[in-house]
């Protein structure tokens, strides 16, 4: 099998299982299986959920840097999935506040959208990463051209916003929140690093 | 008042109905040491040392909820105990290996009796009674708890406080060897809280030293810890080792950490949200069963001004305007 293939039939599904573990262990630990849910199940799927969102966003931003330094090209193929799975967590996320933690009433919805900043914030990076799952397939890629790359450049921003949010809603200990921060700014400080090396030989 | 037991206690294990009527013959005929802290015949409470022990001759209390207590499992593995981690969970973990005994507190301040007691002499006076309280913590949820405790107004009258002392200031232990969450900075440590001194002389404000009718567990602040079911949970401080009569008010740990968040009140109000989420509602943990029904059957329940204990307590803030003073 040539690499392609291999990536395609063999370590995309690997990997597309290994995604799904987060998910899956929610169900197991609710049956004491794994592990539990704790006294507050809610809180606790709402924030493993939240977690695993931001832990995917920065999966997918460190893959470009993982291929360039790696020269491994076709680690390229799994940005799209990990991207769409950081996507799919936050989502859990929000559905879970939505559904469970707010019990869809309206006024309480609205409240902490618009006068709870942490919320706000949550909101804006869940809507870009709306944005980019919505306009993730090649067909969208090609209708788009540039227009795509703009769109897709809002990972940088939803990565800070996530941490930002993270930042804000705990309580007084910002130890967890500080390591996802540390993570993006070597994510995002690469980016320029590398950037401004590639700009100067040009001009010299 | 009918006082419901949880299921998997006997009655007569909390106490029995002798032992209850012979307690109450003592407290009529009024036993009480002044100046020290000695104790009346028979009226004295012990406290055994051993983790999980039970505790003898506990009274009930008219000021007990009918409500369901949760089960054990859930008040001793959720649990917010910086002293041992910043999770939920991590107090359970962590506090596994504190030992609680032997203990003492410091009393000082606007006071005729000051000094240190070995907690069995402080204990020892009082009666144990069982106060099954509602618990409403800061952050929207709450549960129903079995303490065992000491109505906080007898052991302070033994100290007799000076017509100065205005307020009470407790601290936690601070021992970073023994409480592993002091070695990072999570709060600035000890841990300290405060009460005015009508509100620490209400009846419904305890001194709990057991839960569900045994020696207090570690991760729920063994082996001596403040209950004010009215307030947030954070002004029940655990592990108390430092009591101060004072003049001044005292300023709490969460009252120092974030003043535009937590205050010296901070009663339960549904109508004074924190900054950062409402409090006009709670959820009640366990309350939903097993499995995926404990995702899908959670309700929420509206909170009650002063946590439904207002009749009681609203008279304390009368002219204080409580969206000010949070
Ligand atoms: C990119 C988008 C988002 C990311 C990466 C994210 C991530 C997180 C993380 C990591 C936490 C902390 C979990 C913990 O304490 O362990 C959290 C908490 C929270 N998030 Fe988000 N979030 C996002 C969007 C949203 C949105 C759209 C909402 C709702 C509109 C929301 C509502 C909340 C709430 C209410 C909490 C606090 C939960 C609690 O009290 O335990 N988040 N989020």
């Amino acid at each position: 099998m040539n690499t392609i293939k291999t990536v395609r039939f063999v370590l995309k599904p690997i990997v597309f299982l290994f995604c799904l573990v987060p998910l899956a262990m929610v169900f197991t630990d609710a049956y004491g299986i794994t592990g539990s849910l704790g006294a507050n199940p809610i809180e606790n799927i709402q924030d493993r959920f939240g977690q695993w969102g931001l832990r995917f966003i920065m999966l997918a931003l460190a893959i470009t840097p993982l291929r360039q330094l790696s020269g491994y090209n076709w680690l390229a193929r799994f940005r799209r999935p990990l991207g769409l799975f950081a996507f799919f967590y936050v989502l859990m996320h929000f559905v879970v506040w939505l559904v469970l933690d707010s019990e869809l009433l309206m006024s309480a919805i609205i409240e902490d959208v618009f006068e709870r900043p942490f919320i706000t914030i949550g909101m804006v990076a869940l809507v870009l990463l709306l944005a980019m799952a919505a306009t993730s397939t090649l067909a969208m890629r090609r209708r788009l051209g540039s227009t795509w790359q703009k769109i897709h450049n809002s990972i940088y921003v939803v990565a800070l916003l996530g941490v930002w949010h993270f930042w804000w809603q705990v309580k007084n200990d910002i130890s967890e929140p500080l390591i996802y921060a540390v993570i993006a700014a070597v994510l995002l400080g690469y980016r320029i690093w590398r950037n401004k090396l590639q700009v100067t030989p040009v001009r010299a | 008042m009918l006082i419901r037991k949880p299921a998997d206690i006997k009655p007569s294990e909390i106490t029995s109905k002798d032992a209850y009527f012979s307690r109450r013959e003592i407290l009529r005929t009024g036993v009480y040491a002044g100046g020290s802290l000695l104790a009346g015949p028979g009226l004295a409470a012990t406290l055994p040392e051993a983790r999980g022990a039970k505790l003898s001759g506990i009274v009930p209390s008219e000021f007990s909820t009918d409500e369901e207590p949760n089960p054990y499992i859930d008040i001793t593995t959720y649990n917010n105990f910086w002293e041992f981690g910043t999770g939920k969970s991590d107090p359970f973990r962590n506090a596994q290996d504190f030992e609680p005994r032997p203990w003492s507190i410091t009393v000082s301040g606007e006071a005729e009796v000051t000094g240190t007691f070995d907690l069995e002499d402080f204990v020892k006076p009082h009666t144990l009674e069982e106060r099954i309280y509602r618990l409403r913590c800061v952050e929207a949820w709450s549960m129903v708890i079995p303490w065992v405790g000491i109505p906080l107004a007898s052991i302070i009258k033994q100290f007799k406080p000076l017509s100065n002392a205005k307020y009470l200031r407790f601290e936690t232990l601070h021992d970073p060897e023994r409480m592993p969450g002091q070695r990072g900075r999570s709060l600035r440590w000890p841990y300290v809280e405060g009460l005015t001194m009508a509100e620490a002389m209400h009846p419904l404000t305890i001194f709990a030293v057991g839960l569900y009718g045994e020696v207090l567990p570690n991760q729920n602040g063994a082996p001596i810890r403040l209950i004010v079911p009215w307030k947030y949970g954070f002004k029940s401080i655990k592990s108390i080792v430092n009591i101060e009569f004072t003049e001044r008010q005292p300023r709490g740990s969460w009252q120092r950490a974030q003043p535009q968040e937590y205050g010296f009140y901070a009663n339960v109000n549904p109508n004074v949200d924190h900054p950062r989420w409402s409090q006009a509602r709670e959820r009640r943990i366990g309350s939903a069963g097993d499995g995926l029904q404990s995702i899908f059957g959670a309700k929420k329940q509206e909170t009650l001004m002063f946590n439904g204990y207002g009749e009681q307590v609203a008279h304390l803030y009368e002219g204080l305007d409580l969206r000010k003073n949070y």
